[in-house]
């Protein structure tokens, strides 16, 4: 199951828990599973149309994922929810 | 691994044309009956718009046209416009190319104008007749967070992962970082250093101004001339802003005469297609140097809180800051990656990192290079420095106990990958430069580490041969730092031909496939890799064209660099990539093969700067005696113009220590919209700015290639904090660190 690192203003949501073990092939099935487990975290995450919200970026093994919701998550994937970042 | 062209210094494709004077700019558009547009700009700092009047301006002989933001087309509040690199909410595009119901900065554009000539143009924005009620303007960051500051925006509700407040604020968002107990970490620390810090907000300086041309046809199609970081970009911000279709805006790059980030957002074009519009005729609009400084997007002020703490041996225990930056008259300031650069180079159990987007009556910000990291590490490389004085430790000593190794958990969040930290802070130690001897009165060496992110995202180009064996290659990159060398390099080292048979060009919207923005420091990666995509199918063609030359199957032949397409079976029997190109229509017509990507696995760069400063007492003046910037570039594809960005970016940062700030008066108006009063370093004010090229290829490019343009201008303010505090013993916690500033800390101090 996929590691989830809990941001430290969602974690009045997991009672305090900084990283969570979560089931999913994909980022949308990771936030099923955290929605499950700690409601109210995909209102935190997506908005009313489900997409991710655009100041949240989402890292997968360190990386920032390009396909958004669709995104793979391994087996042994560490996943990060950050604020959204642009170069100049 | 040894390569031909990767690594060499050819003179740049676009120089001739750039050094006589006839490359084409932006503002040389010129086009059959060109109208000359200008804008009228808010006095005020903060007013509502009670009434504009435009009929005087449209009652002078030879105007054409005016528009306010009631020209605009009604667009869909909710949701964000995706613009590449970067993104910004719909609600405010439009607000942020003509105030709506209310001016927020000064400057803010309220209507403007197009006419035969530009004097026209400016008789008709003086006449038209603008009625504002003057409001409280709030301009510094802090006061805008307090209860009962002015509001700029009646619906604004912070962002955030916490738990929604329903607060309407001037705080647009908060971000956190956060592990481990940094409580409990300072409370068993031998030493810890906290301070506060401020910043002022800075312009980019590029030398060219915002300028657009805009020939809007009866059929409703758009073509749009301008200057840019990226004319995807363009196209798709006029799309949102004026609801029109993507398919029939055409956006023409040209020359761009610096952006450093502030050519990504739009200002002057959807003026230009509006204009345009209403009077029938192409529109042009150029801004003054007064105007680019009002009314562009340069970088956040800020108040950053940073707190390092250590063990006595030298280990940092925890990190802890707040940033609070402006985000100008709209939310969207860079504090996200402030708090993401704040001490990445260091490894720490414990974190605690705020940021806060926080908006003000000033212009709007935009990205500048490395967006919001030259703020964050002035702080942080000032505690860190602190806390190794303390411990009487060698600063670079502590940051290679402290730095952060590949594996390593980011302050920020993921794990790092390939980083070349640890030998660029190995080389600085073993350096010349660090370890001269710099002795005098009023002297000192500073050193600063920085960190940014680097980006990859989609890229397109295109390779077309003619029949001499030379190659077009098309990029949608627009070119800033010599990127169409890198290209030409790029494709010349995969087919083997020298570079100056490569002609690369930056083709417009409708002649290459979609290409983000150049900016994140990603056009040599993602271009470069969409570039050597090209390469790799090109090259496949050539093998099947000469095949059928021979008869054979593509099995039976393969590309060798410097040969061209030779025989599997024959090692003597080949074919020059010029006489397989030559025999092209006779072997099944044009070879054009087209290289896609959407980047990823870019790395990280680091960058370690050393200055050496002198301080004159009387003056307070800094003159920087030295200056040498390490940086890990992953492999420099064309080192003289990694330098290029290495020494730029050092020259810009510097300026931003020492001279450059934004000054207001208490009405919220900009004080000094010009490059006198708004100091700009010159040559005259640096030395040589020497470069180390620390080579740690990325694994995920075929190169090694990692994005060099923007953490370079990370260390320098804190660099150049280091050296004046070694200098005069005085800790300085402001910018810019001017004479007058240094001169009334030594007075204060009683060293002068």
């Amino acid at each position: 199951m996929a590691r989830v690192f809990i941001p430290g203003l969602m974690r009045d949501l997991t009672g305090g828990r900084t990283q969570v073990q979560v089931a999913g092939a994909t980022v949308r099935e990771l936030i099923d599973g955290l929605e499950q487990a700690f409601p109210g975290m995909r209102e935190r995450l997506c908005g009313p149309d489900g997409a991710l919200h655009p100041h949240v970026m989402i890292a997968v093994d360190g990386e920032e994922v390009i396909e958004g919701l669709r995104a793979p998550v391994g087996e042994e994937s560490e996943v990060h929810f950050l604020p959204a970042i642009a170069g100049g | 691994m040894a390569y031909d062209v990767v690594g060499t210094r050819p003179v740049r494709p676009d120089g001739t044309e750039k050094v006589t004077g006839r490359a084409v700019y932006g503002a040389d558009v010129q086009l059959p009956g060109l109208l000359h547009g200008k804008v009228l700009r808010s006095p005020h700092a903060h007013a509502r718009i009670k009434s504009i009047d435009l009929a005087p301006a449209l009652a002078i002989p030879g105007v054409y046209a005016a528009v306010t933001a009631a020209d605009m087309p009604k667009v869909q509040a909710e949701g964000v416009a995706n613009l590449g690199e970067s993104s910004i909410e719909k609600q405010y595009m439009q607000n942020m190319i003509l105030a709506g119901e209310k001016a927020l900065f000064h400057g803010h554009a309220i209507a403007a104008v197009a006419a035969v000539s530009p004097h026209v143009a400016e008789e008709a924005v003086k006449a038209i007749r603008v009625e504002y009620e003057v409001l409280t303007p709030v301009i510094d960051v802090l006061e805008a967070m307090k209860e009962d500051a002015p509001l700029l925006h009646e619906g604004l509700i912070t962002k955030s992962l916490g738990k929604p407040t329903g607060k309407v604020s001037n705080v647009a968002a908060h971000m956190q970082h956060a592990r481990g107990d940094v409580e409990a970490a300072f409370a068993a620390s031998d030493v810890v250093v906290e301070r506060e810090f401020r910043t002022a907000m800075v312009h980019q300086g590029y030398i060219e101004p915002q300028t657009a041309t805009a020939q809007v046809g009866l059929d409703g199609a758009v073509t749009i001339w301008t200057s840019t970081q990226g004319a995807f970009g363009v196209r798709a911000q006029v799309a949102e802003i004026l609801d029109l279709p993507l398919g029939k805006i055409k956006v023409v790059p040209c020359e761009i005469g610096g952006g450093f980030g502030g050519k990504i957002q739009v200002y002057m074009e959807p003026l230009a297609v509006l204009l345009s519009r209403k009077a029938n005729r192409p529109v042009k609009l150029t801004m003054s140097r007064a105007e680019v400084f009002q009314a562009t997007g340069p970088t956040s002020g800020s108040v950053i809180r940073a707190k390092v703490g250590a063990t006595r041996d030298g280990v940092i225990t925890a990190l802890q800051a707040q940033l609070y930056y402006e985000a100008g008259a709209f939310p969207g300031s860079p504090v996200g990656a402030g708090t993401g650069v704040i001490f990445a180079p260091y490894k720490a159990e414990n974190v605690l990192i705020d940021g806060y987007d926080v908006v003000v009556n000033r212009p709007r910000t935009s990205a500048y290079r490395a967006p919001g990291g030259t703020n964050a590490a002035f702080a942080s490389e000032q505690v860190v420095d602190e806390v190794a004085r303390q411990l009487g430790m060698d600063p670079i000593e502590f940051r290679l106990k402290n730095a952060v190794r590949p594996g390593d958990q980011a302050t920020y969040g993921p794990k790092f990958g390939a980083i070349g930290l640890v030998e660029m802070l190995q080389a600085v130690k073993e350096s010349e430069h660090y370890n001269s001897p710099l002795t005098g009165p009023n002297r000192g060496r500073g050193v600063a580490s920085g960190f940014w992110f680097n980006g990859g995202g989609p890229s397109s180009s295109h390779i077309s041969f003619n029949h001499d064996g030379t190659v077009n290659l098309a990029e949608g990159s627009t070119d800033i730092g010599g990127s169409r060398a890198s290209m030409a390099m790029i494709v010349a080292e995969e087919l083997g031909l020298p570079y100056d048979q490569v002609k690369p060009y930056v083709a417009d919207t409708d002649s290459v496939g979609y290409t983000d923005v150049t900016g994140g420091s990603r056009t040599t990666y993602a271009t470069g890799l969409a570039c050597y995509n090209a390469a790799q199918e090109a090259k496949r063609q050539l093998c099947e064209r000469a095949a059928r030359t021979w008869e054979c199957s593509p099995e039976e032949v393969e590309f060798m660099p410097g040969k061209g397409v030779v025989s599997k079976s024959d090692a003597g029997k080949h074919l020059t990539v010029a006489q397989v190109a030559r025999e092209m229509n006779r072997t099944g017509g044009p070879i054009h093969a087209v290289g896609t990507v959407n980047a990823r696995g870019q790395a990280p760069g680091f960058a370690v700067h050393i200055a050496d400063v002198e301080i004159d007492p009387e003056t307070g003046k800094t003159t920087i005696l030295r200056y040498t910037a390490f940086q890990d570039v992953g492999r420099a594809i064309h080192p003289s113009y990694v330098e290029g960005q290495i020494q730029g970016g050092s020259a810009q940062g510097i300026g931003w220590a020492l001279n450059e700030e934004y000054v207001y008066g208490s009405d919220g108006t900009l004080r000094n919209a010009n490059l006198l009063d708004y100091r700009i370093p010159t040559a005259l004010d640096l030395p040589m700015i020497e470069t180390v090229l620390i080579e740690v290829p990325n694994p995920n490019h075929p190169y090694g290639v990692k994005g060099v343009g923007e953490v370079c201008i990370v260390p320098p303010a804190g660099a150049v904090a280091n050296a004046i505090c070694q200098a005069t013993g005085q800790r300085f916690t402001e910018l810019p660190m001017n004479p007058e500033r240094v001169c009334m800390a030594l007075l204060k101090a009683g060293s002068r």
